[in-house]
């Protein structure tokens, strides 16, 4: 068989699919819970790299991962406090608000890296902590499924446990309701006594506080070091994981699987001969015509729609 | 004074945004620098104590004004198209490429190149715009998906085809004296593209103020169901405004090219697309404007740079303090109130002035 084939159809392969694919699960939710208020938030880059970065620094001047973990949390949902405050309290508009929170968190993280290790470019001179890998016990002995699944970080089991909080809070709780109808009609919902703006903030905090574990995940068990720039666009794959998913849990979750998938086999090929540079473009190729599809699609659906109605 | 206030309160707006910005980096120097007052020194007059680096002042504004342009006239119809990072990066890449394979005279190599460059960014601005006009795509996912596909596709043709192996790093070919731009101020890198730059923003400015297409762009961007009711081509519209937004950013990547290294030698993308972000929104989308809030980042960015050599202090600190600066300009509800009072103040004293004649 072909090597390529072969690494394919290997469980390592589907074990790196599931590594790559947690940071833009975590993403992914943080946008599809702005998006279905109405507010989609485009600053997960900026989330996902100060919680990576404030995780690195704290568990390496305190030697705590709990800290790391809930500092790493608190700055994320602090973000998305900042991008609420501008967005709905200064009526900023929320894009380019949060253009300049994505900017505002490239340049701080990197200022703060060179003011604690006298580097730009990582924090590999600092020791950072990561979080442990977790071995399931009876499914790790299953020959193929336990490699594949058994052996994860612990942020990966909890970005799938988050698919399910996701949709328990959309579908299954009050706040819930709320966003979802603050984002399909503000009018009616504001007619019911909802308080738009507060619900939008909420939604917004909660985007915050799912980017945080994507950036926490990336710098604390991808890999156990901050890197200036280190989401790498990660955060706009994620709006387009979630608009492919239509930003419902399960197909959220498996718009940013469809990424992963596609990174994974960039990763795996790399070693084939072919550019990296290719290979590398790979995904946000396939994005652009995932994305293209998608949105054919629903305008083909929207005009037999109109047709009926003329009918 | 207070007519004018009003008249200009988005311009005075800008204003404090920018000093409220300025003196946030004040606070950081002293804050984390040594020795305070010789930073001070070296990030806001840096730029002005010598020659070449006065140079490197106006040679970094001229990027950043075509970017600046590139993202203003999507913006003005209403497009969220981010890609000049992207059309300037494989612009550059392709015109190198061009360039360094083509051999004629310089009043036909210089306006070929550019236009082989322009050409690439109008090509990258035509996927999303038609993605956008004929699919409603997200042209804000698109253009930022395509930045990532245009630095790799454009690393691959300058690492794999173009890449001078005797030059010891990763660099393109020199390109041919024909299509060099000349730097016509001695002790300095100041080149013909500056100067191309501003009369860019003067063409842009009558093409959007002055022109029908220009009109049509404008009033697509300020009210998109308007402009079709009223017999628009939105189509048309949305697609031309990110076609020439592609081009000239790539232009802007072409002389800076052809003007400065003479050879492509970004292995990173340089972030002039984002600079462009910047600028659009502090010059509010006018090419004037845009003039004076590049020079503005320019200035920062090169006293950031002379910062950054000389003291403890890393040039980051300006993209955060132009973070701020955006957050406050674009925050609609900044100083909202103080426009208000001022608003009742006028309309009362009118009120008091009509009042003998009723």
């Amino acid at each position: 068989m072909n090597p390529l084939l072969k690494s394919i159809f290997s469980p390592q392969f589907a074990f790196a699919i599931i590594r790559v694919t947690t940071p833009l699960l975590f993403a992914a939710i943080g946008v599809a819970i702005s998006a279905l208020s109405g507010s989609i938030n485009i600053g997960l880059e900026g989330i996902m790299l100060i919680s990576a970065f404030f995780g690195v620094i704290i568990s390496a001047f305190t030697g705590s991962l709990v800290l790391a973990l809930i500092g790493g949390i608190l700055v994320g949902i602090g973000m998305g406090a900042l991008l609420g405050y501008f967005h709905l309290k200064l009526k900023a508009d929320i894009i380019i608000a949060a253009i300049a929170l994505n900017m505002f968190a490239s340049g701080i993280t990197i200022f703060f890296l060179y003011i604690f290790t006298h580097d730009k470019g990582t924090s590999s001179s600092i020791t950072s902590l990561v979080f442990p890998s977790l071995q399931i016990p009876i499914i790790k002995e299953i020959p193929i499924l336990g490699e594949i699944i058994s052996g994860h970080n612990v942020l990966t089991y909890f970005a799938l446990i988050s698919v399910a909080l996701f949709y328990y809070l959309i579908y299954k709780t009050s706040l819930g309701l709320r966003i979802r109808a603050v984002g399909q009609n503000p009018d009616a919902a504001e007619s019911v006594g909802v308080n738009i703006n507060r619900i939008k903030l909420y939604s917004l905090l909660l985007s915050g506080f799912f980017g945080s574990f994507g950036g926490l995940y990336l710098s604390m068990g991808y890999v156990s070091w901050f890197s200036r720039d280190m989401t790498a666009g990660r955060g706009f794959i994620a709006i387009a994981a979630a608009a492919l998913g239509g930003n419902f849990p399960l197909g959220t979750f498996l718009g940013a699987l469809f990424f992963g998938i596609v990174n994974a086999i960039a990763i795996y090929i790399a070693p084939l001969g072919i550019p990296s540079e290719f290979i590398n473009s790979m995904p946000y190729i396939v994005t652009v015509v995932a994305l293209a599809i998608y949105s054919i699609r629903l305008s083909r659906k929207k005009k037999m729609l109109s047709k009926k109605e003329e009918i | 004074m207070e007519k004018f206030l009003l008249k200009y309160f988005n311009l005075i707006r800008a204003v404090i945004a920018i000093l409220i910005g300025i003196i946030i980096s004040v606070c950081i120097v002293y804050i984390i620098s040594k020795e305070p007052g010789f930073s001070l020194k070296s990030l806001f007059l840096g730029p002005l104590l010598s020659k070449s680096r006065f140079g490197n002042f106006i040679e970094t504004a001229s990027p950043i004004i075509f970017c600046g342009l590139a993202i203003a006239i999507p913006f003005q119809a209403g497009q969220f198209n981010i890609g000049a990072e992207g059309a300037l990066f494989i612009g550059a890449a392709v015109g190198t490429a061009f360039g360094v394979s083509t051999n004629m005279p310089a009043f036909l190599h210089i306006p070929l190149v550019l236009l082989v460059a322009g050409l690439t960014g109008a090509f990258w601005g035509f996927i999303p715009g038609f993605l956008k006009a004929k699919w409603n795509t997200s042209e804000l996912v698109v253009s930022l998906m395509l930045n990532y596909v245009a630095y790799f596709i454009g690393l691959y043709l300058i690492n794999f085809h173009f890449r001078d192996k005797a030059a010891g790093w990763l660099v393109s070919y020199k390109l041919p004296e024909t299509a060099w731009l000349i730097q016509f101020v001695s002790g300095t890198r100041i080149h013909i593209g500056v100067i191309i730059s501003l009369g860019f923003a003067v063409l842009v400015y009558y093409f959007l103020y002055h022109t029908t297409l220009g009109y049509e762009i404008r009033t697509s961007g300020f009210n998109i169901d308007f402009a079709r009711f009223g017999g628009i081509n939105v189509f048309k519209v949305i697609i031309i405004a990110q076609v020439i937004g592609g081009f000239i950013a790539a232009i802007g990547g072409m002389t800076e090219v052809m003007g400065i290294h003479r050879r492509f030698n970004w292995q990173i993308s340089p972030g002039y697309g984002w600079d462009g972000v910047v600028v659009a929104i502090i010059g509010r989308n006018n090419p004037l404007l845009i003039i004076l809030s590049s020079l503005f980042l320019a200035y920062l960015r090169v006293g950031g740079r002379i910062l950054n050599l000389l003291s403890d202090i890393p040039a980051e600190m300006i993209t955060i303090i132009q973070s701020i600066i955006i957050l406050l300009i674009t925050a609609e509800a900044f100083l909202a109130g103080w426009k208000y009072r001022i608003t009742v103040r006028e309309a009362k004293a009118k009120e008091v002035g009509h009042e003998p004649s009723t």
